[in-house]
C-alpha cells in the first residue's frame, strides 16, 4: 500500500519502539502514534469497512470524528469493539482487529452488497421483506442482523475497574488549543480556579498539527512551555485523555478520563476509566472546529482524507497516504495542507480550487485549478491511482496517491447545544455558529468561527477573562503573545458535486450517498429529522461529526429550502460514545447496592442460619441441621416454637421514636383507626393508609410514657414510611410539636414466641412479666441482664405467647446468645424468615404479599379499623365507591383438599366447573405455605366476594405450570382463631 | 431538573440525594363540608402540570432529611428558589431567589433536623 | 404505489426517480368530520382505523412538528402484552395481535420482530407477583411461561448469575413480545391514513380549541382556524397544555423518561430483556445498537432531555445484569416527554364535553399500546362510546376509586 513514514519530523519518539499487531499482523511504531498513524506508518492505508456496503475504508480524520478507521482492541473480557484507531493511543502489545468483514478485511464476501446497491437505497427495506408474512423472523431479520452490527462485543467479564468522581471549579476550559490554553491561562491569572481537560493524549490541540509559529517559536514548544506555567500554578487542573461528553443543567458536565487505556495490562489498583461530573460556574468551550469533506465521487477511498487530518499525520506523526498528493478545497485550508505536505516532499500535484477564483496565496508552483471539481477517484482498498476531474471540459485525470479535501470548517458546537439551544447557520462564515443562550457557556477560538491563530490567542484571552467574571473573579488582562498568521482563511460552501460519476458520500460509516437525501426528501421525509431516520445519516458512531452539515446542505438544496430553514438535528449527550464500565463506576457486581445486615447477623450466621436478599438487608431465613432442607428446617422450627420456645431476628423492621407535646395527636393523624387513648405502656397494632386511601404499611407503636412512643413498621416499607412521617409533620402539619428520629439501626430486636417464652424472658429481664402484670400488648422499657437498657413489647406475629425485645444494636448479640443459653432448659430454638411467615400465614396475618398497594383496609378484614371519628392520612379517599364496592376481592384463606398437594402464590381462582377466563376469573393466592400444624399447604387468597364464601370449593388455576388443585375456601386464621395461646 | 439544588440546610447538594414527591401548589383539604370529595378528588389526582414555573416537594433524604419546596422551571430547568416545606403555604410561589432562600431560617418548632452549625451559618 | 420487491426492482431500474411521496401534503381544508391532534403513533393510528374499520376519511390530523418527532419515534421500541389487570390486559393483546398483521395491512415494513420478551425476578415475592401475573396472562389466552434459573441460562449464559449483589431466580417469558422498528410504525400509519384520504398535516399547532354552546367547532391553529365535528386529542406529553385549551384539568404530569443506544455490535443478545431489581430494559436493534433504558429522571419536565444521576443509575442497573456489557459504549441518549397518569394506567374515553375525546395518560407503555390506542380511539370517536377493550380506561376513575395501578404505588406518578 502507498502510505509510509516520513524519514524525519513529528512529534513522535523516534527512538522508541512499540510492538503491536493488526489482524495478526506484527508491527512496531513510535511512542506518540496512534494507532491509526502507526498503521499508516506500517503501510497498512486499509483499515475497516463499510456498514451496508463493505466498502474499503481507510481513515479520513485524524480525531474524534473518525467514521472509518474503527476496530477491535484487546482480547478475552478486554475486547473493546469499535475504537477509533485515530483516538487509540498506540502502546506496547496493542492488538488490534478490524471489524465488518467476513472472512478477511482483504478479502471480505460482504463487499457483493456494493454490486446490489441500486437496490439498497435509503430505506429499501421499509418497502420489502413484508413477504410472506412468516419470512421476516425466519430469514431476512436474521440475515440482516449477521451483516448488520460493526465490531464484536464480548461476553466475557470485564477484568478492569472503572471509578466515577466529582470534581469542582470556577472556569472549566474545555480544549487546549491556542484558545484553550489562553483561556486557561486568562482564568487562572485572575484567580479563578480552573480544570483544562483535552480529549487528547498531549495537550496543544492544533498547535501540535500545524506549522504555525507563536512567539517565534513553534507553536507545540510555545503550548508546552504554556502547560508548564498553567502546571506550576495551584489553582489549575490540567486533565488530558480527558473528553467531556456532555453538559448538564446548572453548568454541571460530565467527562471522560481514559486513566489507561494506553497500555495492555492496566494498574488493578487504578481505574481504567473515570467518569467526572464536573461542577463548574462557567465553561469555555475552546473544542475547535471540524474540517468539512467535500461530497464527490469516491470520496471515500482509501488515500481521500480531510486536509486537516493530512497535515495532521504529516506534521504531528510524520507519515502520509501516498508520496504524491493533489488537494480538492473550497477553502483556504487546502492551500495550507499543500504547502505542509509539500515541504515534507510529497509530491503535490494541483489544488483543485472549486470556487472560481484562488486566494492569493503563494503555492510554490504547485498548480491550482480554479472552479474545478474532483468527480471520481481511481482506487480501491490498497489506495489510489489518481483522480477524475471536471473543470467544464470534460472529464480529465490526475495521477496522484492521495488527495486532501477541504470543505470548509463547522465549529464544534455540542456542548452549547445538548441542553437544548440550536446553533444558527451564519452565511457568510459558512458554518452553524454555537448559541449563546447560556451565559455561563462561552465558545472560543474555531469554536466561535474564528479562524487565525491570532485571533483563536486573542478570543482565547478574552473569553477566560470572561468566564472568569462569570464565576465571579475580577479578571485581570492577559497579554496575548504575537503569532505568524497564515494569510487567509476565506471558505465557499460546496455541498455535493452533482457531476460526480462515483459514489458521493455524506456520511461514511452508514454509506448514506448524496443521492438518498434528495430520495427522502421526494418521497416526503422532508424535515431534516425525518430524513436522518429515513436515510440513517448522522446515526452511525460519529453521531453525523462530518457528514451533518454537508447533509443539510444537501436537503436544503433538494427542497429549494435555506440552510437555516433547514436547521440541525438535535444535539444530544454524548459528544463520543463512553463506556457502560465508565458509567457504572464501582458499582458493580456485589457492589451494585449496598448490604445491610442485622445487629443479630453474626449470632444467626454462628447458628448456621442461610440467609435471604430482602431488600438490601440479609435475613436468616432458616436454620438447618443434618444438611436438612429449608422445608424440613421450617417444619421443625415451626414445631418448636409451637410447641416449647424459639427466638427470631426481627431487628429488620423500621423503628421510628416520636416523641412531643403533640406526639399523640401527631400518631392519631398517621394511623387509621385510633391512638388517641392509647394507655402509656401499651402497644397497639396500627393500619397507614396512602393519601389515596389505600392500605400503605401497617406495624405496631407502642406508647412509653406520656409523650413517647415507639413505632415499628414493615422492614420494606421502613424507608418510606419515614419520609411520609417527615412529610405529615414538615409539609401538613408543621405547626404540630413532635420529633421523630429512625432508630431502625440503633436497636436489635428479637422475637422470642412460644409457650415456654416467658419462662425463658424471666430470667434475664428485671420486671415482674407474669401474665397480670405484663398481659398482652404491654411495652415497657426495662433493663436486662442487669444494666442494659431495652425495651420488651408483648406483641405476637407468631399467634404464640410471644416477646419482641429490642436492647442497644452492639449488645444484640450478648442479649440474644443469653437468651439461648436461659431458654436451653426449655428447648429453645432459632427460627427464620421462613418459620416466620409460614406461622403468620397460618394465623392469617398480612404482610406485603396481601396489602400490596392495591388492597382496601376492608379487602383484608380491617375495615373496623377505619376510624369514622378523626382526619388521618388518606381517610376521604379511602370512601371512595371503587374502593367500598362489595365485589371486591377480600381475604381468605384455602386449604387444598388434599392437604399433600403443593400450589403456588400467583395461582389464580376460578369456580369448579368454569373454564378458566378473564371473565371467570376469581381472585388470587397471595401467599403460601406448608404448615407444619395442619400438616397441609394453606394459602391466604383474595377472593372476589370472599368472606361470605367461607365453605366454598374453588379451583387453584396455576396455568402457568398447567396445574389445578381443588381447594375450599376458608376463614384466613388457620390456626388457633380463639387466640387462646398468644392471650396465655 | 437541577442537577444541582441548594438545600437551606446543607448547601448546594446533587440531586441523587433527593426525593421527589411531586407537586407542592395544593393545601391538603379538611374532611368536613359539601365539596370535600371533589377538593380532594383535585388534592390528590388533578395536576396543573404547568409548563413553566412549578413548586415540587422535594425530601432531601441523603442529607438533612427535610422536606422542601423546590421551585424551578419545566422547560429551562432552572431553580428560583428552595425553601422548607413547613415554613411555606401551599399554593403560593415566593419570587424569592435561590441564594436568598438559603438564609431563610427554619421555624423554630421546626424541630426533626439535626441542625449543624454549618446549616445555621448558611 | 404499492410497496413490494418489485415496485423497488423497478424503481432501481429507473435511478429511483419515481418514488412518489409516501403521503401528500395538504393545506388544511375548512372543515373535517374528525381532527386528530398530534401527529405521532397514536394520533396516526387513530385517523388510520377511523379511515379503514369506520369508513370516516373526512379525517385531519394536526402536528405542531414532524411527523412521529413525539414519543413514538424516541422509545426503546418493545412490544409485549404482559399485563396484570383485566383492565389492561385484553387491550394490550389486542395490540400485540394488531402488531402481528399491522405490516400487510398497512405495506410498510416495521420490522416486527417477536424475539420474546423477559423479566427477571430475584426474589420469592418478586416471583410470586410474577406467576400472579404469568397466570392473569395465561387465563386470558395470553402466552406466558416461567423459566427457571437452568432455562435461562441456557436462554442468556451472560447474564449474571454468579456474583450479583441479587440473585437471578427467574424469569417470566412472553415471546410472542419483541420489538418494532418505532419510526416506521409513524410512517407506516400516515402513509396508510393517507391513502384512505386522510389529511396529514405537519407544522400545524394548535393554539386553542374553540366551543361554541358547549360543543367543540374547531381548533385555532398556526396555520388558520378549522373546523370539526369532533375532536379527538393525542397529544401525549402535552396531553395537559391541549386539554387547557378546552378547559379540562388533567390527573397527569409530563415527565422525562431517557433512552439510550450504543455502538452498533454484532448480534449480541437476541432478546428483551428486564431487570428485577432496578428498571433496565434492553434489546438489539436489527443495525445492532444496544437498545436500553430504565426509570424517569422524577421530576416534572417538559425538556425533552435528561440528566446524568439517571443514565449512571440506569447503567449500573444493566451491569448489574449483564456484566459483561462493561466495555460497550453509549453512543446517544434522548429525552421524551410522558403523560404520567395517577395510576400508571392511560385514558382512552369521552370527556364532559360533548365531542371532545381523550386519548392520554400513557406513562412510558405507550409505543406498544399504538395500535390497540388507535384502534379503540377510533371506535370511541366514531361510535360515540368506548369500546369493552377501553372501557376501564376512564377519565373519571380516579373519583370513583376504579383505578388500575398496575405498579401499586397509589396517586405518585414519578413511581409508576
Amino acid at each position: 500500500m502507498t502510505s509510509f513514514r516520513f524519514d524525519t519530523g513529528g512529534l513522535i519518539d523516534r527512538s522508541s519502539v512499540i510492538d503491536f499487531s493488526f489482524d495478526g499482523k506484527k508491527m512496531q511504531g513510535h511512542s506518540g502514534d496512534t494507532l491509526a498513524s502507526a498503521l499508516l506508518a506500517n503501510g497498512q492505508l486499509l483499515m475497516g469497512r463499510s456498514f451496508k456496503y463493505h466498502r474499503p475504508r481507510s481513515v479520513i480524520t485524524a480525531g474524534a470524528a473518525e467514521p472509518n478507521a474503527l476496530m477491535e482492541i484487546g482480547e478475552g473480557g478486554r475486547l473493546e469493539p469499535n475504537t477509533r484507531a485515530t483516538m487509540q493511543e498506540l502502546y506496547d502489545g496493542l492488538v488490534a482487529k478490524s471489524q465488518n468483514r467476513w472472512p478477511t478485511l482483504e478479502r471480505d464476501f460482504g463487499a457483493i452488497n456494493s454490486i446490489a446497491s441500486s437496490f439498497f437505497v435509503a430505506g429499501f427495506y421499509y418497502k420489502t421483506f413484508m413477504w410472506p408474512k412468516r419470512f421476516w423472523e425466519a430469514i431476512y431479520e436474521p440475515i440482516i442482523r449477521r451483516a448488520a452490527g460493526l465490531g464484536h462485543l464480548s461476553h466475557e467479564n470485564d477484568p478492569d475497574r472503572y471509578e466515577k468522581a466529582y470534581a469542582h471549579c470556577d472556569v472549566l476550559v474545555v480544549g487546549s488549543g491556542p484558545a484553550g490554553l489562553m483561556a486557561a491561562m486568562a482564568a487562572a491569572r485572575s484567580g479563578a480556579s480552573v480544570i483544562m481537560a483535552d480529549e487528547h493524549a498531549t495537550c496543544g490541540g492544533s498547535l501540535l498539527r500545524e506549522r504555525e509559529e507563536i512567539a517565534s517559536q513553534p507553536g507545540h514548544e510555545w503550548a508546552a512551555e504554556t502547560l508548564a506555567q498553567l502546571a506550576g500554578m495551584d489553582n489549575v487542573t490540567i486533565m488530558a485523555r480527558t473528553t467531556v461528553i456532555g453538559a448538564y443543567d446548572q453548568c454541571v458536565f460530565g467527562a471522560l478520563e481514559r486513566v489507561q487505556k494506553h497500555t495492555a495490562l492496566p494498574d488493578h489498583d487504578v481505574p481504567v476509566e473515570k467518569l467526572w461530573r464536573i461542577m463548574a460556574k462557567a465553561c469555555v468551550m475552546a473544542t475547535g472546529a471540524e474540517e468539512r469533506p467535500i461530497v464527490f465521487g469516491g470520496n471515500d477511498r482509501p488515500g481521500v482524507m480531510t486536509a486537516s487530518a493530512m497535515r495532521a499525520y504529516a506534521n504531528q506523526f510524520g507519515v502520509a497516504a501516498g508520496r504524491t498528493a493533489c488537494v480538492f478545497t473550497s477553502s483556504d485550508s487546502g492551500y495550507r495542507t499543500a504547502l505542509d505536505m509539500r515541504s515534507c516532499g510529497v509530491h503535490v500535484e494541483a489544488i483543485i480550487d472549486a470556487r472560481a477564483n484562488a486566494p492569493d496565496i503563494e503555492t510554490h508552483g504547485v498548480p491550482v485549478l480554479t472552479g474545478a471539481v474532483v468527480t471520481n477517484v481511481d482506487g480501491g482498498k490498497h489506495g489510489m491511482k489518481g483522480i477524475e476531474i471536471d473543470r467544464g471540459r470534460g472529464h480529465e485525470n490526475i495521477p496522484c496517491q492521495s488527495l486532501a479535501m477541504s470543505g470548509g470548517w463547522s465549529p464544534v458546537v455540542h456542548l452549547a447545544c445538548q441542553r437544548g439551544a440550536r446553533p444558527s447557520w451564519d452565511e457568510d462564515l459558512h458554518c452553524f455558529m454555537p448559541p449563546q443562550s447560556d451565559p455561563a457557556i462561552i465558545a472560543s477560538g474555531s469554536a466561535n468561527a474564528i479562524w487565525s491563530l491570532t485571533g483563536c490567542l486573542t478570543d482565547g484571552a478574552r473569553r477566560g477573562e470572561q468566564a472568569a467574571r462569570q464565576a465571579g473573579c475580577r479578571t485581570m488582562k492577559t497579554p496575548v503573545p504575537k503569532a505568524r498568521d497564515e494569510a487567509s482563511h476565506g471558505s465557499e460552501a460546496v455541498w455535493w458535486v452533482k457531476q460526480s460519476t462515483g459514489k458521493p458520500f455524506v456520511d461514511y460509516q452508514n454509506d448514506v450517498t448524496a443521492r438518498d437525501l434528495p430520495l427522502a426528501a421526494r418521497e416526503g421525509y422532508d424535515h431534516i429529522e425525518l430524513a436522518k431516520r429515513y436515510t440513517t445519516s448522522g446515526m452511525a458512531t460519529d453521531q453525523g461529526k462530518l457528514g451533518n452539515v454537508n447533509a443539510i446542505g444537501i436537503l436544503a438544496d433538494a427542497t429549494g429550502k435555506g440552510i437555516e430553514e433547514i436547521g440541525t438535528t438535535t444535539f444530544r449527550p454524548f459528544y463520543t460514545p463512553v463506556s457502560f464500565g465508565a458509567l457504572g463506576g464501582q458499582h458493580v457486581g456485589e457492589h451494585f447496592r449496598p448490604v445491610r445486615m442485622s445487629p443479630l447477623h453474626n449470632w444467626a450466621a454462628d447458628l448456621g442460619a442461610e440467609f435471604v436478599e430482602t431488600g438490601l438487608w440479609y435475613r436468616s431465613s432458616w436454620f438447618p441441621e443434618k444438611g436438612d432442607d429449608w422445608l424440613a428446617a421450617m417444619t421443625r422450627e415451626v414445631l418448636n416454637t409451637r410447641a416449647n420456645v424459639g427466638i427470631c431476628d426481627v431487628s429488620t423492621l423500621g423503628k421510628i421514636e416520636i416523641k412531643g407535646s403533640d406526639a399523640t395527636e401527631f400518631i392519631n393523624r398517621l394511623y387509621s383507626n385510633a391512638f388517641a387513648m392509647l394507655p402509656v405502656g401499651k402497644a397497639r397494632y396500627g393500619l397507614m393508609l396512602r393519601e389515596d386511601g389505600f392500605v400503605g404499611d401497617d406495624g405496631t407503636t407502642s406508647r412509653l410514657s406520656e409523650n413517647h412512643y415507639f413505632m415499628t413498621t414493615t422492614t420494606g416499607h421502613a424507608a418510606e414510611s419515614m419520609r411520609d412521617i417527615e412529610f405529615a409533620h414538615q409539609a401538613l402539619w408543621p405547626e404540630l410539636d413532635v420529633q421523630y428520629a429512625s432508630v431502625s439501626d440503633q436497636w436489635a430486636q428479637m422475637a422470642i414466641a412460644g409457650p415456654r417464652a416467658r419462662d425463658v424472658l424471666a430470667k434475664i429481664v428485671d420486671i415482674d412479666i407474669s401474665n397480670e402484670a405484663f398481659g398482652f400488648l404491654a411495652a415497657r422499657q426495662i433493663k436486662v441482664l442487669g444494666s442494659i437498657p431495652a425495651m420488651l413489647f408483648r406483641i405476637s406475629f407468631s399467634g404464640e405467647l410471644a416477646y419482641e425485645l429490642a436492647v442497644p444494636a452492639g449488645h444484640g448479640e450478648a442479649v440474644a446468645n443469653a437468651i439461648m443459653h436461659a431458654g436451653e432448659p426449655f428447648g429453645i430454638g432459632p427460627y427464620g424468615l421462613e418459620a416466620l411467615s409460614a406461622m403468620r400465614i397460618e394465623k392469617g396475618f398480612v404482610t406485603h404479599n396481601e396489602i400490596n398497594g392495591r388492597v382496601t383496609a376492608g379487602d383484608v378484614g380491617l375495615g373496623k379499623m377505619l376510624s369514622k371519628k378523626k382526619d388521618y392520612i388518606g381517610r376521604m379517599m379511602s370512601e371512595r365507591e371503587g374502593l367500598v364496592d362489595a365485589d371486591r376481592e377480600q381475604l381468605v384463606g384455602v386449604r387444598p383438599l388434599n392437604p399433600d398437594l403443593r400450589f403456588r402464590a400467583g395461582c389464580h381462582l376460578v369456580n369448579p366447573g368454569d373454564v378458566a377466563s378473564l371473565e371467570t376469573d376469581q381472585g388470587y393466592v397471595s401467599s403460601v405455605a406448608f404448615s407444619p400444624m395442619l400438616e397441609s399447604w394453606v394459602g391466604l387468597a383474595m377472593l372476589k366476594r370472599g368472606r361470605e364464601r367461607h365453605g366454598d370449593k374453588i379451583v387453584l388455576w396455576d396455568g402457568l405450570r398447567e396445574v389445578q388443585i381443588e381447594a375450599e375456601v376458608c376463614d384466613p386464621v388457620f390456626y388457633d382463631p380463639a387466640q387462646e395461646k398468644a392471650h396465655g | 431538573m437541577a442537577y444541582l439544588i441548594n438545600c437551606p440546610h446543607c448547601g448546594q447538594r446533587t440531586t441523587d440525594e433527593f426525593y421527589i414527591k411531586g407537586d407542592a401548589s395544593k393545601q391538603r383539604p379538611g374532611t368536613i363540608g359539601d365539596d370535600t370529595m371533589n377538593q380532594w378528588h383535585d388534592y390528590v389526582h388533578i395536576r396543573d402540570n404547568v409548563r413553566g414555573r412549578t413548586a415540587e416537594h422535594w425530601h432531601h433524604t441523603g442529607g438533612c432529611r427535610q422536606w422542601l419546596v423546590v421551585e424551578r422551571d419545566t422547560v429551562s430547568h432552572e431553580v428560583y428558589a428552595v425553601a422548607p416545606a413547613s415554613s411555606r403555604t401551599p399554593g403560593k410561589t415566593s419570587a424569592t431567589p435561590a441564594r436568598k432562600s438559603a438564609a431563610r431560617k427554619t421555624p423554630a418548632r421546626n424541630t426533626t433536623s439535626r441542625k449543624t452549625a454549618r446549616g445555621e451559618k448558611k | 404505489m404499492k410497496y413490494s420487491v418489485f415496485s423497488l426492482a423497478r424503481n432501481a431500474l429507473s435511478g429511483h426517480k419515481n418514488w412518489q411521496p409516501a403521503w401528500r401534503s395538504p393545506d388544511p381544508k375548512p372543515e373535517y368530520d374528525v381532527i386528530i391532534v398530534g401527529g405521532g403513533g397514536h394520533g396516526l393510528a387513530t385517523a388510520y382505523y377511523l379511515a379503514k374499520v369506520h369508513g370516516i376519511t373526512n379525517v385531519a390530523v394536526l402536528e405542531k412538528g414532524y411527523l412521529g418527532g413525539g414519543n413514538v419515534g424516541r422509545n426503546t421500541t418493545i412490544i409485549r402484552s404482559n399485563y396484570l389487570l383485566p383492565g389492561n390486559n385484553p387491550f394490550y393483546e389486542k395490540s400485540l395481535q394488531l402488531w402481528e398483521g399491522l405490516e400487510q395491512d398497512f405495506n410498510f415494513n416495521a420490522m416486527v420482530s417477536q424475539r420474546g420478551v423477559v423479566n427477571l425476578f430475584h426474589s420469592d415475592g418478586q416471583r410470586d407477583a410474577f406467576v400472579r401475573r404469568g397466570n392473569a396472562m395465561r387465563i386470558h389466552g395470553v402466552d406466558a411461561e416461567i423459566l427457571d434459573t437452568h432455562a435461562l441460562r441456557e436462554l442468556m449464559p451472560f447474564l449474571n448469575f454468579n456474583d450479583g449483589r441479587f440473585p437471578i431466580m427467574g424469569g417470566l417469558m412472553q415471546r410472542r413480545g419483541g420489538t418494532v422498528r418505532h419510526d416506521a410504525v409513524a410512517w407506516g400509519f400516515a402513509r396508510g391514513a393517507d391513502m384512505r384520504g386522510v389529511d396529514v398535516i405537519q407544522h400545524c399547532e394548535v393554539t386553542g380549541i374553540r366551543r361554541e354552546k358547549g360543543r367543540v367547532v374547531g381548533v385555532e391553529t398556526s396555520r388558520g382556524f378549522i373546523g370539526c365535528k369532533k375532536l379527538g386529542l393525542a397529544a401525549a406529553g402535552n396531553s395537559s397544555t391541549v386539554a387547557k385549551m378546552a378547559g379540562l384539568e388533567l390527573p397527569i404530569e409530563s415527565h422525562v423518561l431517557q433512552a439510550f443506544v450504543s455502538e452498533g455490535i454484532k448480534p449480541w443478545i437476541d432478546n428483551v430483556v428486564t431487570f428485577g431489581v432496578g428498571h433496565f430494559y434492553i434489546s438489539q436493534s436489527d443495525k445492532g445498537g444496544l437498545v436500553f433504558g430504565g426509570d424517569i429522571d422524577g421530576y416534572n419536565s417538559y425538556a425533552q432531555r435528561g440528566n446524568l444521576p439517571t443514565v449512571e443509575h440506569v447503567v449500573e442497573c444493566g451491569l448489574a445484569m449483564i456484566p459483561s456489557l462493561s466495555r460497550a459504549r453509549v453512543l446517544r441518549s434522548w429525552g421524551g416527554i410522558m403523560d404520567m397518569s395517577m395510576d400508571g394506567s392511560p385514558i382512552i374515553d369521552k370527556t364532559g364535553i360533548d365531542n371532545l375525546y381523550l386519548n392520554a395518560g400513557w406513562c412510558y407503555g405507550g409505543f406498544k399500546a399504538t395500535p390497540a390506542s388507535g384502534w379503540c380511539f377510533a371506535h370511541t370517536i366514531a361510535n360515540d362510546a368506548p369500546h369493552e377493550l377501553n372501557s376501564q380506561m376512564r377519565l373519571d376513575r380516579f373519583r370513583t376509586g376504579y383505578v388500575m395501578d398496575e405498579t401499586a404505588h397509589g396517586a405518585q406518578p414519578n413511581l409508576h
